[in-house]
């Protein structure tokens, strides 16, 4: 049966016919679908993570318990599980382990655009990438087959082109693969110096055997042509170069680590020219140099950043390009904005107003950065908000404390906040964190997390509760607000800015587009009484609008939050019933 | 076959660009083509500008339409229409849902919004349809499925009949909103048909 799948929906499809029993994840865009997707199949137990080390130690947990295993991430939660990625290395697995990574070239909705095949080189593994649907579904699948075979843990990277294109895929039934016997072998599975030195020339010895699998299988294939110039390609490039040249001499690479050597080596003598087409860091292109192999375009062609189109290679080549029509004026951006009735809205105008120093973390709330809101100085990575400014009001002393705040979603404190309130309590900081508990992981679009009541699969489990983990952790200040209370906001922030110890300041209210939270009708504006001062203006509300010098509420997106209500002065922002 | 065709479904992150991109690809694999299908998820459906790339043909390669290629863009808001015109092909067909939504940067009065959009973009030679979708979709039921009402517009243009896109709206909408999203597509389709 042939459908269309999105790439994570055919790689969870591969998961599922692979026979693959057991998936752990972190979301994170473009990754998340797969997981999601797994968790519609009885068959594997899926559950979300709190973080993508431990989704990549509870897979290979499953592996060595003997069973078909799989995490997925995206590139920058594959640094958060790199510590265990280098080590399984050397102890290989027991049931075939493949772990997911998900590039974000271009950065559509990532924090950088790092290369993830830096990490299979480093930690000396195997790494496939698929560059449709279709390959998706069918490198999973052989993933797992190599995976058992060169008792090795398998990389499987995608990027966003693919993670998120849908093609055509054809499905088949799953093949069960009964979990395999566990036998205590700590000379494979304790890792400590003794037994790791007699695991590194094994690891070794495996990259030659992958070598020889690269250089004779068919997932590096030469696809002959023109022969004035040769194309050593892979993943997504693969597609974009054979769209602008159908009729090149193409050498497609299914895997990216280790690298063929050989076949590239006659691929390279059948043609007059050799071009690596790569988006981001010159993988390909570095290896094939050091080997000898001339090399006679590559990233003097295509650049280092961002993703590659067929106009781009087109470019690049020296090719003509299809003629387009111009608007001719500058056309506004439209960024990515918080929602009307957004809980985080409030609390930012509020930070805002007050003219605190705000380190930020990884979440819708990132967006508290932009204009009119403009309330966020840092954002690095997933858990720097409260270490961040820990370390921030370290050097700066108390009085820097009492003009500063952390800020942090529900789901990214569960994923690393913790350790860093830790620090802040175990080495006398007196820094204010404010946890933005929306009950949800938002920006990835709704994902379960440990504090939410709900496992992946929809059932229902424990939920931590977040003011007894931080009273756990040694804050005696712990207190809980209504973001949509702007006054008892900003007291709660004030006083706990004064106190001279660690506060939590926890602001509570579901994600407004969660589907059991009930929106109120839209709200309009009194035109007589507005007086067009644009307070209402300053809160960065996408359904206010300003016409004839007066504030517009579109009808179409307000959900009747009242936060702009509290912005009027001149009680001009009313209710339907107040009419 | 033909060569690879491709249509671009641009509009505002909550505008349902996504479901009007199942629909159609639905309809394309009814017809037997290869088809690839590009989405933007994460970050950008927060409101932001989003864009989806549909391409078919005998085999396609890559997923994304670049400047200049695509035959049709459906953009659910004008501003929108303008940003991504740059995308159509010679002789390409604009279909835009002639509706203001103020991107932020209008909001806090940054920048202007561009005015007649529409008439402009005439004026360079697109050949376009323009609609009021948002008041066809308030005719169907809900405002909402102004993404429907496109769809349905767009399969006035294209050679299927209007079976395959019946078909493929039953396929990919809910039970619960079928009446709604079949009102909205016949709109769609009766107001295009009436203004070729």
């Amino acid at each position: 049966m042939k459908t269309l799948l999105l790439g994570n929906e055919a790689a969870a499809r591969g998961l599922y016919e692979a026979g693959c029993r057991f998936v752990s994840a972190y979301p994170g865009t473009p990754s998340t679908e797969i997981a999601e997707t797994v968790a519609k199949y009885d068959e594997i137990y899926a559950e979300w993570a709190p973080n993508e080390k431990v989704a990549a130690e509870a897979a290979i947990g499953a592996s060595i318990g003997g069973a078909r295993s799989f995490c997925a991430m995206k590139h920058v939660g594959l640094n958060v599980a790199a510590d265990p990625l280098f080590t399984v290395s050397y102890t290989g697995i027991n049931g075939g382990l493949v772990i997911a990574v998900a590039d974000d070239q271009g950065m559509h909705s990532s924090q950088n655009e790092q290369d993830s095949r830096h990490y299979a080189i480093a930690a000396k593994l195997p790494m496939l990438e698929p560059s449709d649907s279709a390959e998706c579904l069918e490198y999973m699948k052989l993933a797992f087959e190599l995976s058992e075979e060169y008792d090795a843990p398998f990389l499987f990277r995608t990027c966003t082109r693919v993670a998120h294109s849908q093609s055509v895929v054809e499905l088949s039934p799953r093949v069960e693969h009964e979990l395999k016997p566990y036998e205590k072998t700590p000379s494979k599975y304790v890792m400590m110096p003794g037994n790791a030195v007699k695991r590194h020339p094994i690891v070794e010895e495996r990259t030659q055997k992958l070598i020889k699998y690269a250089e004779t299988s068919g997932i590096n294939r030469i696809e002959m042509g023109d022969t004035s110039v040769g194309y050593v390609t892979a993943g997504i490039c693969y597609q974009y170069l054979r769209e602008c040249l159908p009729n090149a001499s193409v050498l497609k690479l299914g895997m990216v680590n280790p690298l063929p050597l050989e076949l590239i080596q006659e691929f390279a003598s059948k043609v007059d020219k050799l071009i690596v087409v790569e988006e981001l860091d010159p993988i390909i292109e570095t290896h094939l140099r050091s080997s000898g192999i001339k090399v006679d375009g590559g990233k003097n062609l295509f650049g280092l950043c961002g993703e590659l189109s067929q106009n781009k290679i087109r470019k690049a080549l020296g090719m003509s390009t299809a003629s387009f029509i111009d608007f001719g004026e500058t056309v506004p951006p439209r960024p990515p904005t918080l929602c009307p009735g957004c809980p985080h809205r409030g609390l930012f105008y509020t930070l805002g107003k007050m003219g605190l120093m705000v380190s930020g973390d990884i979440g819708c709330y990132t967006l508290g950065s932009l204009p009119p809101l403009t309330a966020m100085d840092t954002t690095i990575c997933m858990g720097a908000s409260i270490s961040g400014l820990h370390g921030f009001n370290t050097v700066r002393g108390a009085e820097s404390a009492k003009k500063s705040v952390a800020v942090i979603g529900d789901s990214t404190f569960m994923h690393s906040g913790i350790t860093g309130l830790v620090d802040i309590v175990y080495n006398k900081g007196i820094s204010t964190v404010l946890i933005l508990d929306n009950s949800i992981t938002g920006m990835t679009g709704h994902q379960q997390n440990p504090t939410t009541g709900k496992t992946l699969k929809g059932e229902p489990a424990p939920a931590v509760s977040l003011e007894k983990l931080c009273e756990a952790i040694g804050v005696k200040r712990v207190r809980v607000v209504d973001p949509y209370a702007l006054d008892e906001l900003k007291a709660a922030v004030t006083e706990e800015l004064n106190a001279l110890e660690p506060s939590v300041i926890i602001a509570r209210r579901p994600c407004i587009l969660l589907p059991e939270v009930k929106t109120s009708p839209a709200l309009y504006i009194d035109q007589e009484a507005c007086k067009g001062c644009r307070q209402c203006m300053t809160i960065g509300c996408p359904s206010i609008s300003f016409n004839n010098k007066k504030a517009a509420i579109d009808p179409t997106i307000c959900v009747g939050c009242e936060l702009c209500t509290q912005m009027c002065k001149f009680g001009a922002i009313l209710k339907k019933e107040d009419k | 076959m033909s060569e690879t065709k491709g249509i671009m479904i641009v509009g505002v992150g909550g505008q349902g660009t996504l479901l009007a991109s199942r629909i159609l690809g639905s309809v394309l694999i009814g017809q037997g083509y290869d088809v690839k299908m590009s989405e933007v998820h994460g970050m950008s459906q927060r409101g932001g500008s989003v864009v989806t790339y549909v391409k078919f043909g005998e085999k396609v390669y890559s997923p994304l339409v670049d400047q200049g290629e695509a035959d049709y863009i459906l953009a659910f808001e004008r501003l929108e229409a303008a940003r991504w015109i740059s995308y159509l092909k010679d002789g390409g067909t604009l279909i835009v849902n002639d509706r203001r939504i103020s991107p932020m940067p209008v909001i806090t009065g940054a920048m202007p919004y561009p005015d007649e959009i529409v008439e402009k973009l005439r004026a360079k030679g697109s050949k376009i349809i323009a609609s009021d979708a948002l008041s066809l979709a308030n005719e169907a039921g809900n405002a909402k499925s102004v993404n429907v009402v496109m769809i349905g517009i767009l399969s006035a243009l294209a050679e299927f009949s209007e079976d395959v896109w019946q078909k493929a709206i039953v396929e990919c909408v809910k039970p619960k909103f079928l009446e709604l999203n079949q009102k909205a597509f016949s709109l769609g389709r009766e107001y295009a048909l009436k203004s070729l």
